[in-house]
């Protein structure tokens, strides 16, 4: 038994040695381990670093040009890509007006670009660029810092206006096409061909329309929009308040016209002193018959809604460029019962027109309205001449899907004009 | 000040509204002032905007830069325009009038030639059968919009043409295009009757927050 005991004892002695053995021998192991990542992490870390002071590689067939089809002013500098041009930050555009010194940075393109344009030179001066390809990284302190390479200068370049737009010359092109067709027609015209003009429902239902205020003995109202005389629906409004004035002298009708631009109160006096001039009736006309409101939108609408409501207008015209006071006037119209013929170019005006008036002129049939109601030939042939350039153009459109969907060539390029 | 410019500002707000009932001396008095305080409004910003910043600080800088001696063109336009306050010389005011609506015009052809013919007709040229990139596979949506895309542009100037009449293969495409241009009126109506409500929000939030306080 003590024997036994004895042995299991020194068996005890002889695990628990070994033990320690192997505890001790892989504690030192393990920190010999530790000591050496440390150490590999700290190389490591120092090479990231060096590798990250590294200037990158600058740019490469760097360039710098007038900017060409412009009013001058510019210029236009390009360049190959760094080939580090993933690890920069940006490229700085350097300028000097001298060969050598006095850069200083003008602009700024993030990676990935390769041109940028200084749109703040003057024309007839000389001036030396290079671009700086910047990266952008931590150092040991943990602070941003910047590594940078410049490209060789280049220059002297100088900037200059050009008196044509290279990049429009197709534009051009199909400019004189759709004029010289115009300008055909407009003589074909005068030598007394017809030109046929299709029925326009909402041009045809003027005559009504001041015929029913002539009846019911009440005004017409004419609302030639809010924008001015710059804008070519006004314009086109004021053509068509001519016809209508000619129409409301003949028979006699109250025509009014509150107008929120100051140009377009004297265009339209204008308009109709000469309309009622022309059926014979210059003593009927009444320059207060064009009054101005304000310039103001809503105050504009507010006026008018207060007007129509009071005076119950048995006509109401909306001739022009229209916003958000179109719901508003063209509602307070209807509630009034007047009956309402609306013709804008505003996409987002016409569908609250096509809802509340009785007639609307979608877009281009506004300014075609004006050819339609005088008959006069040379409206009537730039009419037509303007029909030729939308058939040139739906057959370009047809010809070009058919080219980019069969073909390779990109037949688009062409019309796009910048 | 402040609280009392809140109360005249909603009690206005509400006089508007009273319209929707119907027209009454509450409206009107809201309606006058609005009028005489816009029209007065914007009489002071164009003097300054205009003739003050534009012109006067154009022809006599301050800033030691050079005179633009082109602003005297201007306003000699103008001075013509305040012409027709004379029956005798009256008629020259037409003359200004002339070259503003011809200024206009020429310096809008081009750029309505370019916005809505050229690059209209580039957007439109399109290869209409759309593959994916990766798959080579043919993307059903997007050939399908592309193709209506196409349709809706030429049924639609099919339809803006005025010296053909619509009748037959020409009336059927143009009845096509009315249809399109239908639907877009109506997804407009309704993305733009969502702004108005926002708009109407805007006030009721007005009235609620800052002037009743009903609000957070």
């Amino acid at each position: 038994m003590k024997l036994k005991n004895s042995q299991h004892i020194s068996t005890l002695y002889t695990s628990l040695f070994f033990t320690l053995f192997v505890l001790i021998f892989s504690t030192l192991t393990s920190q010999a381990q530790t000591e050496q990542e440390m150490f590999d992490s700290v190389q490591t870390l120092i090479l990231q670093a060096e590798v990250a002071a590294t200037p990158p590689a600058p740019v490469t067939m760097l360039s710098a040009v007038d900017n060409p089809n412009d009013k001058g002013g510019a210029m236009l500098i390009s360049w190959e890509l760094s080939v580090d041009d993933a690890d920069l930050k940006s490229y700085f555009v350097m300028r000097s007006d001298t060969k050598v010194g006095g850069f200083e940075q003008v602009g700024e393109a993030v990676r990935g670009n390769s041109s940028y344009v200084d749109n703040k030179v003057e024309d007839d001066k000389e001036y030396y660029y290079y671009v700086n390809s910047v990266k952008q990284y931590t150092d040991f302190d943990g602070n941003e810092a910047f590594a940078g390479a410049g490209s060789q200068s280049v220059g002297p370049i100088v900037s200059s206006a050009q008196w044509f737009n290279m990049a429009r010359v197709y534009c051009l092109f199909f400019v004189l096409l759709v004029s010289g067709a115009i300008m055909f027609y407009i003589n074909k015209a005068k030598s007394g061909a017809e030109i046929y003009v299709r029925k326009i429902a909402g041009i045809d239902a003027v005559d009504e329309a001041v015929g029913r205020a002539t009846e019911m003995g009440r005004k017409i109202f004419f609302i030639p929009g809010i924008q001015d005389m710059n804008d070519v629906q006004t314009i086109a409004g004021i053509a068509i308040l001519g016809r209508v004035g000619e129409l409301a002298a003949q028979y006699e009708t109250w025509l009014e016209v509150p107008v929120s631009k100051s140009l377009v109160m004297v265009t339209a006096r204008e308009t109709l002193k000469e309309a009622y001039t022309k059926v014979g009736r210059p003593d009927a006309f009444n320059q207060d018959q064009v009054h101005y409101l304000t310039d103001d939108q809503f105050g504009y609408a507010a006026a008018i809604d207060g007007m129509v409501v009071r005076e119950k207008p048995a006509t109401i015209f909306y001739m022009g460029a229209f916003f958000a006071e179109s719901l508003i006037l063209a509602e307070t119209g209807n509630a009034a019962g007047a009956i309402q013929i609306a013709g804008t170019a505003m996409p987002s005006q016409l569908p609250f027109f096509v809802a509340s008036c009785d007639y609307t002129l979608l877009g281009e049939e506004l300014f075609a309205a004006s050819a339609y109601l005088s008959k006069e030939p040379r409206q009537l042939g730039s009419l037509k001449g303007q029909d030729f350039g939308k058939l040139i153009f739906m057959t370009a459109i047809i010809l070009g899907v058919l080219i980019e969907t069969f073909t390779d060539v990109p037949v688009s390029k062409y019309f796009l004009v910048k | 000040m402040e609280l009392f410019g809140i109360w005249v500002a909603a009690l206005l707000t509400l006089g508007i509204f009273s319209f929707l009932y119907k027209d009454n001396p509450v409206y009107k008095i809201c309606e006058s002032i609005f009028i005489g305080v816009s029209a007065g409004y914007w009489a002071i910003a164009n003097f300054f905007d205009a003739l003050h910043k534009k012109f006067w600080v154009g022809v006599f800088p301050t800033d030691g830069s050079d005179p633009n001696y082109m602003l005297w063109f201007g306003a000699l336009l103008g001075v013509l325009m305040l012409l027709r306050l004379s029956s005798k010389i009256g008629w020259i005011a037409r003359w200004p009038l002339a070259f503003i609506v011809g200024a206009t015009a020429g310096l809008y052809m081009m750029l309505y030639f370019v916005s809505n013919a050229m690059n209209q007709v580039a957007s439109t040229m399109r290869d209409v059968i759309v593959t994916s990139p990766e798959t080579h596979l043919i993307m059903w949506g997007e050939t399908i919009g592309s193709i209506l895309i196409v349709i809706g542009v030429v049924s639609g100037l099919v339809y803006f043409f005025f010296s053909k009449e619509h009748k037959g293969v020409f009336g059927y495409t143009a009845r096509v295009g009315i249809w399109f241009l239908m639907i877009t009126f109506g997804a407009h109506f309704g993305y733009t009757v969502m702004s108005r409500m926002s708009l109407l929000i805007g006030r009721i939030d007005f009235l609620f927050r800052d002037w009743l306080h009903l609000l957070n």
